[in-house]
């Protein structure tokens, strides 16, 4: 493969891994909140989470380059940071990842912390534990697989994203021309054995991401009465 | 003494008690489902919110009127629940230092090889949760419960979703239990039979309120009571063993001066068992039977009669020797002997006692 090729892999790795570590930091907090909140408003922010799945992805990177952009608030604030403009960097693809993915993290671990038995947390704090101690002792471990499934969504969608990336990276080869927009490119250009190559490697990729997910998360024998 | 006033307004639910537990025994807190016994036992621990105050010796732990209001995991409690709420993830040892890991302090930790020998759960300790009988895990429950050094037990219907054998399997630990921890025990049934063989105190709930609250053996004997409605109405009392006749299979107790012959119990001759009358299994005559199979026959004063359509409960004084005290006992006759007999208070009589049952 051309240097060029393994440039996109080694960008849309770094953007994968990166955006995915951030989403599982901001995504728990917010997973844990909605699992647990009795608000009124849990289905507004609920919503808020769930829209990147909706929107059409230009939508999305519409609005995030007039936000991220030279006038808008974000794009005034990292300016006035020193950061600079973050539209057609990698730093604004993974921001815009970060959004684009978030659906895809928060709610596995939503669900994950939601079948936790309340009385599990109500025993943990008769044992004397504290609301973080239980948190960190009785819902992360028991949250286990919503977080192996969190990490697999979050990282191979945003490998596969591809109008966010058009839209907020364009297409700067080792800043932002990740595998999807070098495949887009190989095709417009005709090139079709270098598409090809790259193709096939996401369908393995897709493939290989999936069976593990499905097996790592299959339930062992012993603990099939772990609700009990 | 444990304090404690609560009151707490739900939709079609409104809870208003004042208790006031014993620092000593099992207290049961005994009602129908529904009357708020299990709302009361959470608002002692914290996990729901009533308004009111809640102390435990000197030290207060809910007070409305200051804005105090102490969480869960500083409370020094155990707590165990039907479903015994153990962690999927460890095993029975990890479970076990989950609560001993975080007990109160250093000094009042309670050895945790004792607590395991108290519950006969040594040979499980390698064990996951899933893999235990709902009896184990109970057991697995109320040790990890002790472990934190708690200085006060709350239990809610620990024993409600077993099967009677399992049950019979682990009563005997709770009666173990209850002889040989001092500390204070809260427990929510609705069982009689536990109340029975448990308890030391009682609080009778119904619909969100006390109805009374007392020594066991005092508030069993009344008439006046819910209780005394109920099909196994009946006392308890707490014998000590006289002797035993291996030849037939029995055991004589002496309570208060009285002495009667039960089933065959393995107890030792000294030993303190505890015994159920029903008053279903009582009769009266006036005169002394003669040439009769029933075994336990006392000479009673009759107390006071509660009669309602078809059946009288008679309150019976028995006092064999002069100068003992005595004891009362309940008997359930139909209103059509009461009539044919012409009791009347004061009467005096004999109970045909037609079984004891030792717990």
């Amino acid at each position: 493969m051309s240097t060029d090729a393994w440039t996109a892999i080694r960008l849309t790795a770094a953007l994968a891994t990166l955006t995915t570590l951030l989403l599982l930091i901001v995504g728990t907090p917010v997973a844990w909140w909605l699992a647990r909140t009795h608000s009124r408003l849990k289905p507004v922010w609920s919503a808020v989470v769930a829209m990147p799945i909706v929107l059409p992805p230009s939508v999305l990177g519409f609005y995030l380059l007039l936000l991220m952009g030279p006038h808008g608030p974000v794009g005034q604030f990292t300016q006035w940071l020193g950061i600079g403009r973050l539209p057609f960097t990698f730093g604004g693809l993974v921001v815009a990842s970060v959004l684009y993915s978030m659906p895809f993290v928060v709610q596995p671990l939503q669900q994950a912390f939601e079948a936790i038995p309340e009385r599990l947390l109500e025993a943990a704090s008769t044992l004397r534990a504290s609301p973080w101690d239980r948190f960190v002792s009785v819902a992360l471990p028991l949250a286990r697989p919503g977080f192996v499934t969190a990490s697999v969504l979050g990282f191979a969608h945003t490998v596969g994203e591809f109008g966010v990336v058009l839209m907020v990276g364009g297409n700067i080869p080792g800043q932002t021309r990740v595998l999807s927009v070098a495949i887009y490119d190989h095709v417009e250009a005709g090139e079709f054995s270098e598409a090809h190559r790259l193709s096939a490697g996401m369908v393995v990729f897709a493939l290989v991401v999936l069976v593990t997910l499905y097996v790592v998360n299959r339930p062992p024998r012993d603990d099939a009465e772990r609700a009990r | 003494m444990i304090e404690a006033h609560l009151r707490l307004q739900r939709r079609d639910f409104r809870l208003d008690v004042a208790l006031a537990l014993p620092s000593r025994g099992v207290t049961a807190l005994f009602g129908p489902s529904g009357c708020g016994k299990t709302t009361v036992l959470r608002a002692l621990a914290g996990l729901e919110r009533a308004s009111g105050r809640i102390a435990l010796d000197d030290e207060v732990w809910q007070d409305d009127a200051t804005g105090c209001f102490v969480p869960t995991h500083r409370r020094p409690l155990g707590y165990v629940i039907q479903e015994a709420a153990l962690f999927p993830h460890l095993d029975v040892r990890g479970n076990l230092d989950y609560g001993r890991s975080r007990a109160v302090s250093e000094s009042s930790r309670v050895p945790l090889d004792a607590i395991i020998e108290l519950l006969g759960i040594g040979h499980l300790q390698a064990r996951r949760a899933a893999t235990l009988s709902g009896g184990e895990r109970q057991r697995v429950a109320i040790a990890r419960a002790l472990a934190t050094g708690a200085r006060l037990l709350l239990m809610d219907e620990p024993l409600a979703a077993l099967d009677a054998a399992r049950k019979a399997e682990i009563l005997p630990y709770l009666e173990r239990l209850h002889r040989e921890l001092a500390m204070p025990v809260v427990y929510v049934t609705h069982s009689m039979d536990e109340v029975a063989r448990l308890a030391d105190h009682l609080v009778l709930m119904r619909e969100g309120r006390v109805v009374a609250a007392g020594a066991l053996a005092d508030l069993m004997a009344r008439t006046d009571l819910p209780l005394s409605r109920l099909d196994d109405a009946g006392v308890v009392i707490v014998a000590e063993v006289a002797e035993h006749d291996e030849l037939h299979g029995m055991t004589r107790i002496e309570f208060n001066g009285t002495s009667m012959w039960v089933g065959p119990s393995t107890s030792l001759r000294g030993e303190q068992v505890r015994a159920r009358v029903l008053a279903r299994d009582v009769s009266v005559t006036r005169q002394r039977p003669t040439e009769t199979s029933i075994l336990n026959v006392l000479p009673v004063r009759l107390d006071s009669i509660e009669r309602d359509q078809s059946t009288a409960l008679l309150r019976l004084h028995a006092s064999a020797a002069v100068g003992s005290g005595g004891w009362t006992l309940l008997a359930r006759i139909t209103t059509r002997s009461l009539d044919a007999l012409e009791l009347r208070p004061g009467d005096e009589l004999h109970a045909q006692i037609k079984g004891v049952a030792l717990m």
